[in-house]
């Protein structure tokens, strides 16, 4: 590719990237009542997404080869345990993501 | 990048004008194929789709906050998102001027350690293996403080069991798209049941 090729793709990119960004502020603007449609999804969804984005982070996980999903097993119920005890944020993800690495990097 | 031959500059600029790290990973890939512009920018809006989720679920929130919008709704990454989405801000604070900075410090955060990695990447010689399981981490926590807040869990199941589902169907290249169909149909489905409990959060 040449920078001009490098560029345009980076571009590209961003482009995508703002579109899906701001359409939904673009299509229900704000000087004119959201549909009542629309403001349930705003209320249901954020749930939702969050289970999808704990399940996207895990995608590549095998659960049928290599460790089987073990070492991530075991540091999320780390995580929820250390949240369920303090509910400090920055405890419970540091917590667990050192019971991960030394999971992965000495164990599995 | 900094194995790949990249200079610094581009994590650096990806960084700022992106700002969505699973897309930035994928971009790497595209600028070591053929030039494939169509190919891009489609490939792009799938794995960004996400976001227009983020856009509906913000559309209250970022109501009233002036000039900053316009850069809250630029920043609107996963963790932006996440986090501004479900911190209560105390009634003393000004909403528009703590999603802004929660934002923008998440932007320098990533600008910064983009960079840093382009720069000197190679000469880090501790184990970072596993690290990147902060992010499952923090998820994991947004995810269960939601479901400790909530009255009812239907979303949440929804989520995770869409998710998992479409994971199992369609890979984990592929899974992202069908997922949102799911969960966008069965949200709309169970709209009386769900509404009618919101109501009352």
């Amino acid at each position: 590719m040449t920078i001009t090729q490098q560029i345009i793709t980076i571009g590209l990119c961003v482009i995508g990237t703002m579109i899906t960004r701001f359409l939904p502020f673009i299509v229900f603007k704000a000087d004119k009542p959201t549909p009542e449609y629309i403001q349930y999804l705003g209320k249901a969804l954020p749930a939702a997404i969050f289970g999808m984005l704990v399940i996207y982070c895990l995608k590549d996980v095998s659960v049928f080869s290599g460790s089987h999903g073990l070492p991530e097993a075991i540091a999320i119920a780390v995580v929820i345990a250390l949240h369920l005890w303090k509910r400090k944020m920055l405890f419970s993800i540091a917590g667990g993501t050192l019971v991960y690495m030394i999971l992965v990097q000495f164990l599995f | 990048m900094n194995v790949k031959g990249f200079s610094f500059v581009y994590p650096m600029l990806m960084s700022l004008t992106i700002f969505g790290g699973s897309l930035e990973f994928v971009t790497v890939s595209m600028l070591l194929s053929s030039f494939a512009p169509l190919q891009t920018f489609i490939l792009t809006l799938m794995i960004q789709a996400r976001h227009l989720f983020y856009g509906i679920s913000m559309l209250e929130k970022y109501k009233n906050t002036g000039w900053k919008k316009i850069y809250l709704i630029f920043g609107m990454c996963d963790e932006s998102f996440s986090i501004n989405y479900s911190t209560d801000v105390p009634e003393d604070v000004d909403k528009g001027w703590f999603m802004f900075w929660v934002t923008f410090l998440n932007h320098m955060y990533w600008f910064t350690g983009s960079t840093i990695g382009g720069l000197v990447g190679s000469l880090f010689t501790f184990n970072t293996e596993g690290l990147s399981f902060v992010m499952t981490a923090m998820f994991v926590v947004i995810f269960l403080d939601q479901w400790l807040k909530e009255k009812q869990h239907i979303s949440s199941l929804i989520g995770v069991f869409a998710s998992l589902i479409c994971l199992m169907i369609f890979g984990s290249d592929n899974f992202m798209i069908p997922t949102m169909i799911c969960i966008i149909v069965t949200l709309s489905l169970l709209r009386k049941p769900i509404g009618d409990k919101e109501d009352s959060v």
